[in-house]
Parts: C-alpha cells; sequence; structure tokens
C-alpha cells in the first residue's frame, strides 16, 4: 500500500527530559521521524519538554512546542494545531504513556485525531500481564511458572513444584514489602512466613526463578500486509538479574543454534501479529534456559525503544525511520533499503562483524546508591563499538567507556582466584574486569560460569584475550605477527605498552615502521553480497580497507562521547555540522 | 597452529591456518550469508562440490548435535571462516565443529579476511578454488593455480549420483495419513522430508536415476524433486522423466534442483548466476498474495523466463505463472503451473538454516493433493 493520502500533518511526541533508564536514543529516533515525515509533505508538529535535543532545533518541524508532555498542553496543542494524526512511538514510554491518557481522558475521539504506529488495543495487549502472557503461550513459548499460597504448607508444596530459588512475593503490600529469593527451606519459611503476615490477604506468590538465564531481544517490523522482519537479534552477555540497559550486549546473537534461533523469531513473529503491532517496530526479550533451551518471553514494548537505536547502528537498518514510513501508510517492500539503495527493507540485515555495547555508570556521583546491579536499570549512558570479531569489538568498547579501568589490563594480580571469583558473583559496574582478573589468577570456565552464569563461550573470549596479552608480554621482539595478533582481538598501543614496558608512543613508532595501519570496512546491511552506497565504516586490522583516501577538503567533527551525568547531547556538535554542511555547500558553488 | 593458503584460479591467494582435516582440496569457492545454521550449511548436499565460505566471522560457537543434520555427513568440499570457537556451548552439543570436520575428511581454512573474499566474489563472480594445508601449503603459488585451474568447472558439472541414496528408502507419515509422495533424491534434507512425514504424507524416495515409471510405480498422490547440487543443464534424464510425470496428471512439487529440473520440463533454459543465493535473510515475493517472505537460499543456477508474470510453456505444458521473484534482482524464484497440478520453488520453504516463513508451502502440497483427488 502506498503513502496514506488523509493524512497532511502529524503531532510527534518526544520523550521528555534524560532520566536514568532514558538517554537521547529517542531524540535520535524521534528526529528521525521528523525527517521523514516532513520529506513525504506532512506538516510536522513537535511536542517535547526537553531543549536540548537536536528534533526541536526549529528545522525539524514545521511548528516545535517546548512544553510538558502532559494531556492538557497536548490537549490545548491538538485545538491550534488541528494535526490529523499522532506518532507516539518514537518517544518511548513517555509518549506512549501520553498517547494512552490522551485515548483515555476521550481527547483522541473528541478532536477525532488518529494515533499512528500502534493503536490503543496494541498498547494495552502488550502491557496488560494476564493478556500477553495468554498470547504468549499462544506463540508456543511460556512465562515463569507460578503458585498461590495462603498457607506455609502450600508455601513448601509450590517450592517442590517449583525448586529453588524461588521468588516470594506476598499479595497486596506496598512497594514489594516483605518480597525476596529463598534459596532453600529455610529462607522460604522465613522469608514466606513474613510475606503471609504482611499480605492482608495472607497469601504470598511463588515464582519460578529464572535468574542467570540466557537473556536475548529481538527487534521486529511489521507493515499492514502482514510482512514481518527481524533486524536484529541482541545477546545480554550478563544474564538475566541485570537489566538489559546496564548489561554488557552483543549483536548478533551468538551463542544459538539455528534451530534455538528460529524459535525465538517465530515466537517474535507470532506475538507481534496476536499484539497487533502493524505499522511499526517492536521490541521483545526473551530468557534462554541455558541447560535444556526452554524460552520465557519477559516483555515486549510495542514501539521503538533503547534497543532500537543500538540495533539500528549495529546493523545499519534505521528502524526508527522505517517505523516513521510504515506509520503512514507504506509497507515494507515499497522502502528502499538506505545501504544499499537497490534492495528493498522486506529482509533481515546480515552482519559479517560483531557490536558490543557496555552500559556507563555514574555511581562515584551517588556514593549512597547500592551499586550492585539489578533489574532496575542504573546506568546512565552506553558506548558502542564495532569490530571483525567479538574479542576486538569488546575491547573497543570497554575502551570508549573513557575511564580509568574500564579496560583489561594486566598488572600484578592484587587478590586471588577464589576472592576474585567471589566479587565477581554480585553483578556490578566493572565486573567484567574483575572476571577478567579472576580467570587470569587461573579461574577455568566452569569457575567463572559458577560464579557468573556468563555464557562459557564469551568467558573463554576473555580467557582468549588474557593468552594473547600474555603473547605480548612473553614475545623475544615487538614483531609485525605480534602487534598483529594483538590488534585482531582489540588491543590499545597503550594496553601493548604496558605489556612490554614501553611507552604508547614508542609501541606506536614500531607500528607504523612495521606498517600496520587500521583498515576501514562498510556496515552494508548483507555481508557483501551488495555493493554499499552509504559510507559507514568501522575500523579493524585486516587484509583490505574499503575507503580509498581523496583529496577533496575534509572537516572532522569530534562529538562528546557517551551520554553521561551533566554531559548531554552537545548543541555545539549540532551547530558544527549545520555549520560544517553548509559551508560545504557553499564551497562545492565555489 | 599449521598454516594453509586459500588460493584462487585468478591467482588470489589469502593465507590463513588449517582448520578441520589438514591436506588439499579443490571446489567451486562461494560464500553464504547466514548468522546462524552453519552446521545445516555443511550437511546441506547442495554444496556438494563447492568450498563454502561463511561470511559470519565467529563459527562453531554452539558445537554440533546429531539433531541437526541435514543428511548423514558433511558434503562441502572446503570450508573457509574467519574466527574458529575455541569452545563449544550449547546443551545439545555433542562435539566441536573442528572434530566434525576432521571425521569427515573436510579441509577448511580459517583467520582469513571472508569479507574482503566475499567482495571479491561478487564482484568478479565465483570461481574454482583451492585449500591447500601442511605441506601441501609450501608448495608455489604458480603450482597451485595450476592445480586449482585443472579441475572441473560447476557448469556442465553432474552430481546427482554422488548425493543421491543408492536404494529406494520409505519414510512412514507420523499422524493422520493423507497420501504418499514419491521423492526423486538430487540430494534431499532431511527438513524436507520431516515436513512432509509430519504433514501425514507417506515418503518413498527414489535414487537420481529413477525412470518416470520407477516413481510412479506405487501411485503416489505426488511426485517430488529435491534440491541438490549441479548444473541442471546436465540432468536431461530426469527432465524427460518429469515431463513423463506432468503428462500422467500427477500433482508435481519441486525445490531448488527441482524448480530447474521444472522449467527445463516446461521447455525453459536454466543459467548460471555470477555469484549465486546463499544466505536465509532474502525477500521473496510471492505474487499470488502479494507478500514478502524472508526465505532460505542456495543456489547458483536459476530458471530463465521472458516476459511474465505469465507466459505459455514453451514446451506445451500450458500457461506458467512465475509465482515467486526475488525482490534483491528479479530472479525467478517460483513457478506455478495454470493448467495442471505442478508448481516449485528456487529457494527453500523447508529452511534449516533459515526461517520458516515460507513452510506454508508443503500446506499447498497437501492441499493439491487433496484436491487432485477431489478431481480424479
Amino acid at each position: 500500500m502506498p503513502k496514506r493520502t488523509d493524512i497532511k500533518s502529524v503531532l510527534v511526541i518526544g520523550s521528555g527530559p534524560i532520566v536514568i533508564g532514558q538517554a537521547c536514543e529517542f531524540d535520535y529516533s524521534g528526529t528521525q521521524a521528523c525527517r521523514v515525515l516532513r520529506a513525504e509533505g506532512i506538516r510536522v508538529i513537535l511536542v517535547n519538554s526537553n531543549p536540548a535535543t537536536i528534533m526541536t532545533d526549529p528545522d525539524f518541524a514545521d511548528a516545535t512546542y517546548i512544553e510538558p508532555i502532559t494531556p492538557e498542553v497536548i490537549e490545548a496543542i491538538i485545538i491550534k494545531e488541528k494535526p490529523d494524526a499522532i506518532l507516539p512511538t518514537l518517544g518511548g514510554q513517555t509518549a506512549l504513556n501520553a498517547a494512552m491518557s490522551l485515548h483515555e481522558l476521550g481527547i483522541l475521539d473528541k478532536y477525532n485525531v488518529e494515533l499512528i504506529g500502534a493503536k490503543v488495543d496494541a498498547i494495552k495487549k502488550g502491557e496488560d500481564r494476564q493478556i500477553f502472557k495468554q498470547l504468549v503461550l499462544d506463540a508456543g513459548a511460556d512465562v515463569a511458572r507460578s503458585y498461590i499460597a495462603h498457607t506455609m504448607d502450600e508455601v513448601l508444596a509450590g517450592a517442590g513444584q517449583l525448586g529453588y530459588p524461588v521468588v516470594v512475593r506476598p499479595s497486596f503490600t506496598m512497594g514489594g514489602l516483605g518480597s525476596g529469593f529463598a534459596y532453600n527451606e529455610d529462607d522460604l519459611r522465613r522469608i514466606a512466613g513474613a510475606g503471609l503476615q504482611a499480605s492482608p490477604t495472607s497469601e504470598v506468590l511463588l515464582e519460578e526463578s529464572i535468574l542467570g538465564w540466557k537473556e536475548y531481544e529481538l527487534e521486529l517490523m511489521r507493515d499492514t500486509k502482514d510482512n514481518c522482519v527481524v533486524v536484529c537479534s541482541i545477546e545480554n552477555v550478563d544474564p538475566v538479574g541485570v537489566h538489559t540497559g546496564d548489561s554488557i550486549t552483543v549483536a548478533p546473537a551468538l551463542t544459538l543454534t539455528d534451530r534455538e534461533y528460529q524459535n525465538l523469531r517465530d515466537i517474535g513473529i507470532q506475538i507481534i501479529r496476536d499484539v497487533g503491532v502493524d505499522t511499526g517496530g517492536c521490541n521483545i526479550q526473551f530468557a534462554v534456559d541455558p541447560s535444556n533451551g526452554r524460552v520465557i518471553v519477559i516483555e515486549m514494548n510495542p514501539r521503538v525503544s533503547r534497543s532500537s537505536a543500538l540495533a539500528s547502528k549495529a546493523t545499519g537498518f534505521p528502524i526508527a525511520k522505517i517505523a516513521a514510513k510504515l506509520a503512514i501508510g507504506y509497507t515494507l517492500d515499497e522502502i528502499p533499503n538506505d545501504i544499499t539503495k537497490v534492495t528493498p527493507a522486506s529482509f533481515e540485515p546480515t552482519l559479517d562483524y560483531i557490536v558490543v555495547k557496555v552500559p556507563r555508570f555514574a555511581f562515584e556521583k551517588f556514593p549512597a546508591a547500592d551499586a550492585t546491579l539489578t533489574t532496575t536499570m542504573k546506568s546512565v549512558g552506553e558506548a558502542m563499538a564495532i569490530g571483525r570479531n567479538y574479542s576486538q569489538a569488546l575491547q573497543k568498547a570497554l575502551r570508549s567507556l573513557e575511564r580509568r579501568g574500564s579496560s583489561f589490563h594486566w598488572d600484578e594480580l592484587k587478590l586471588d582466584k577464589n576472592e576474585l571469583l567471589e566479587i565477581s558473583k554480585v553483578p556490578t559496574d566493572g565486573r567484567i574486569v574483575t572476571l577478567q582478573q579472576a580467570l587470569r589468577a587461573g579461574a577455568s570456565i566452569e569457575e567463572a560460569f559458577e560464579a557468573t552464569k556468563i555464557d562459557p563461550w564469551f568467558i573463554d573470549q576473555i580467557i582468549l584475550i588474557n593468552e594473547v596479552a600474555e603473547g605480548i608480554r612473553a614475545a623475544t621482539k615487538l614483531t609485525v605477527d605480534v602487534l598483529q595478533e594483538a590488534k585482531e582481538h582489540g588491543f590499545s598501543d597503550a594496553q601493548i605498552a604496558a605489556l612490554r614496558g614501553m611507552t604508547e608512543k614508542q609501541v606506536r613508532d614500531v607500528r607504523y615502521a612495521a606498517n600496520l595501519r587500521p583498515v576501514y570496512k562498510t556496515v552494508d546491511t548483507c555481508a557483501g553480497e551488495f555493493p554499499a552506497e552509504t559510507p559507514y565504516y568501522y575500523s579493524t586490522y585486516e587484509q583490505e580497507s574499503e575507503v580509498s583516501p581523496s583529496n577533496r577538503k575534509k572537516i572532522v567533527i569530534l562529538e562528546v562521547v557517551q551520554t553521561v551525568l551533566a554531559k548531554v547531547l552537545s548543541l555545539t556538535t549540532l551547530a558544527c555540522m549545520h555549520r560544517s554542511r553548509s559551508q560545504m555547500r557553499a564551497t562545492k558553488r565555489l | 597452529m599449521t598454516s594453509a593458503v586459500l588460493v584462487l584460479e585468478d591467482g588470489t591467494v589469502f593465507k590463513g591456518k588449517s582448520f578441520g582435516k589438514t591436506g588439499s582440496t579443490t571446489g567451486e569457492i562461494v560464500f553464504a550469508t547466514g548468522m546462524t545454521g552453519y552446521q545445516e550449511t555443511l550437511t546441506d548436499p547442495s554444496y556438494a562440490g563447492q568450498i563454502v565460505v561463511q561470511t559470519a566471522p565467529h563459527i562453531g560457537n554452539t558445537g554440533v548435535n546429531s539433531r541437526d543434520e541435514e543428511s548423514s555427513k558433511i558434503w562441502v568440499d572446503g570450508y573457509v571462516v574467519r574466527d574458529v570457537s575455541r569452545v563449544v556451548s550449547n546443551f545439545r552439543a555433542e562435539d566441536t565443529l573442528g572434530n566434525e570436520l576432521t571425521k569427515y575428511d573436510v579441509v577448511g581454512i580459517s583467520n582469513i579476511d571472508t569479507r574482503a573474499l566475499t567482495r571479491h566474489l561478487r564482484s568478479v563472480g565465483v570461481m574454482r578454488a583451492g585449500i591447500f594445508s601442511g605441506i601441501e601449503a609450501e608448495r608455489s603459488v604458480e603450482e597451485l593455480v595450476k592445480v586449482v585451474s585443472s579441475t572441473d568447472q560447476m557448469a556442465g558439472r553432474n552430481l546427482s549420483n554422488t548425493v543421491s541414496t543408492a536404494t529406494v528408502v520409505e519414510y512412514p507419515a507420523t499422524g493422520e495419513r493423507i497420501g504418499s509422495v514419491a521423492i526423486l533424491d538430487l540430494g534431499c534434507k532431511t527438513s524436507t522430508i520431516e515436513n512432509m512425514t509430519h504433514r501425514g504424507l507417506d515418503v518413498t524416495m527414489y535414487p537420481a536415476t529413477a525412470s518416470a515409471e520407477d516413481l510412479l510405480s506405487k501411485s503416489p498422490d505426488a511426485v517430488f524433486y529435491s534440491n541438490g547440487p549441479g548444473d541442471p543443464s546436465t540432468a536431461s534424464g530426469q527432465v524427460e522423466a518429469l515431463q513423463k510425470i506432468l503428462k500422467s496428471g500427477t500433482p508435481f512439487f519441486g525445490i531448488c534442483f527441482g524448480n530447474q529440473l521444472l522449467g527445463r520440463a516446461l521447455g525453459f533454459e536454466t543459467y548460471k548466476l555470477a555469484f549465486g543465493h546463499r544466505g536465509i535473510n532474502h525477500p521473496v515475493l510471492d505474487r499470488t498474495t502479494g507478500k514478502v517472505e524472508v526465505t532460505a537460499h542456495n543456489h547458483g543456477f536459476a530458471v530463465k523466463v521472458d516476459g511474465g508474470p505469465e507466459v505459455d510453456s514453451p514446451a506445451g505444458f500450458g500457461r506458467v505463472l512465475v509465482s515467486h521473484v526475488s525482490l534483491n534482482d528479479d530472479v525467478v524464484e517460483g513457478l506455478q503451473c495454470l493448467d495442471i497440478p505442478a508448481f516449485s520453488v528456487q529457494y527453500h520453504p523447508e529452511a534449516a538454516a533459515g526461517p520458516h516463513d515460507s513452510n506454508y508451502l508443503f500446506d499447498r502440497l497437501v492441499s493439491v493433493i487433496k484436491s487432485n483427488r477431489g478431481i480424479n
């Protein structure tokens, strides 16, 4: 179906202020949406209370309202601007919640404004636990098993069915009072006993624990013709128990067979269909039991999410942009792939590189905060890196955090293996480095897995990095072969220098003398099958570079790194980009 | 680790490390872009005679297991990867990929810039190549290029007898029995058989040399030509047999090589693609529904149909619809006869590896069988 002709103006809802749990990813998606809609000749009205965003730059919308994102304010804007539709799926949960309030207050009906991107019904189905549970079961997947108990005998019987550890949640208590993990019968008697007392209905819910399971996400898109594609699979290196936003994540998923991956894909597609997202994207989170492959669906978001921004940059498939096009009526096969230009968007990107995202924390700014990572997001930003393999991408990503101690090191061990393993048991900022030290101290894959439940494949990759480090240290000479191997696994000149007792400059001089420099490869969505028209590159150390130097005048813009507290999106950068583009145009005219 | 070298017939050389068996091998070098499913790829008989380059950088992470095999052995003639997994991480894993390659005498090479290699093949087309490891790798490049250049080209090559079953094999239907299918085994995958037996079809699998009479001897409800390796223009015996089957009015379904042979039986030509389609992310349009399927592909040849979508069969089998087409490059991906009960697809509805979007085609086979029975 081509573009709808009945939509002439669209109100885009932004995501408001940056808070922990929601950084500038929705500015990215909202900006994309504004661009797409305007390019389609649609009048764009924007509301966002956050002025430090690209989308609120006057160039991006026809009318911009820097106002609180509340139903009252939006109603006033609707009265004034009379939009034909509201697009709430690109402004995070804030925008989605605002849209639901507008619906519940009857404002949408009153002014005859259509919700596009996701229908009210679909949003409800994703959020109602009971309806969603049934959808998941119908799709052939599972949800965490649970058991309601009113007496200690029932509690013990329930735990007998579910097995330990078991989650205990007393019913109708404030703020989760009295809930906790029971690892054995003593724990259970204590926690559930207090819970039965605390609950006004003397009722506790026992729930199967999925702590330590493998966690995956799929980013899906669907159009009005029921064409579905999975844009990207993401695997969490930290297992269930650590919020996805606080976990180290990798794309694509690396520890699934095709049979297991296709099962997740089938479930995902069935869910997006049943929920009824038919003009946009959604994100689905899965937990997989590593011992038997059992799949539990944790949740789904019928909107562009934090992971969508990562998936877009990881694959070259612009989810927000495509979602905006789907919202105004296009189907996936009518939209060209941005990168190849000749193939359609109704395909699934395939990667010939690895993307790693690492979270950035700022616990030093909150000395009283508990630094243990849990299911509540605590990171304030993230860094992403692309490499030709996992070790390279991981080391680049850790380095991108630009924090002392965030990268792997091979200094003198300060603690012994058991002490390091003990510390690794608790997920915290920097656990990956503690784990690396534990492995240096001689911990086996099994011991490291036991302590962290991180998949053995990822643990072995750290062992591999440690082995390469020891190779660098032990080499009689810093030969080109030694340097090449170091670079293939993501070692910086500084890390090599520390291992060799040299300065960073000395290492670089040796490297340049050996003519060992990075090559640049293209993110092309298709693993090299088709030529790429869009210049989007990453560095690596390999045989062929895909960038040929030109003699044209160039400008380099250095952007701030990740969003951290007191360092959000740089408006200076935005100004730079505007200026440099107009300058380039001017130069061209000359 | 033992060093190894990959030599292309145009003289391009990649140095790497030995993986699997140490020794030498030659074949047509092709690239496959799936991010999952290396085990299914390796055991797919359609890859016989080929050296497969995997574009996904990490291979072997989940090891190998007996359930995911698509046939009884590894068929590729060589394997090219970037990073081989050092450990196996999957609850179903039974062995490492390296051990499996060694067990089936497959020579592999790792630590190759597989992207540079893929880009090369994409721009100049697939060609012959060889992997040489251990003492074989010490020979001069000139010598190795000569070895590679003296091997068979894929165009004109017949591999059906190499991969086919030697005897007739029966696979009984599971669940409620619907009917029976005679499969001509040109390199059939396990998943194809399972998709039929699970739908209540008794399957009898015949060797590639079976005649039309053999295939029709048990009065099957349908005849099926499987996927398989080689050049479809060399399969004149099977094409003649297919023409007899079509004339008999028995419903026909074909996949991949089977699609090319239906094309030839209907009087169309087949041709070799520059670098083929090998991956599990290919968008195909089903013209009968207007829907797009994300599909698994593995083909170096294709059917040539001028005009369309609806054309007359040059061999006199009535009207033919080009029912499926690749949205990437417009290659014919499916044929549907409008006057006789025959249809086929160039890609893989049985998936394994790959998405299950086109699994409905096996349901279509069942309904063709049912409606044909209704008419008779």
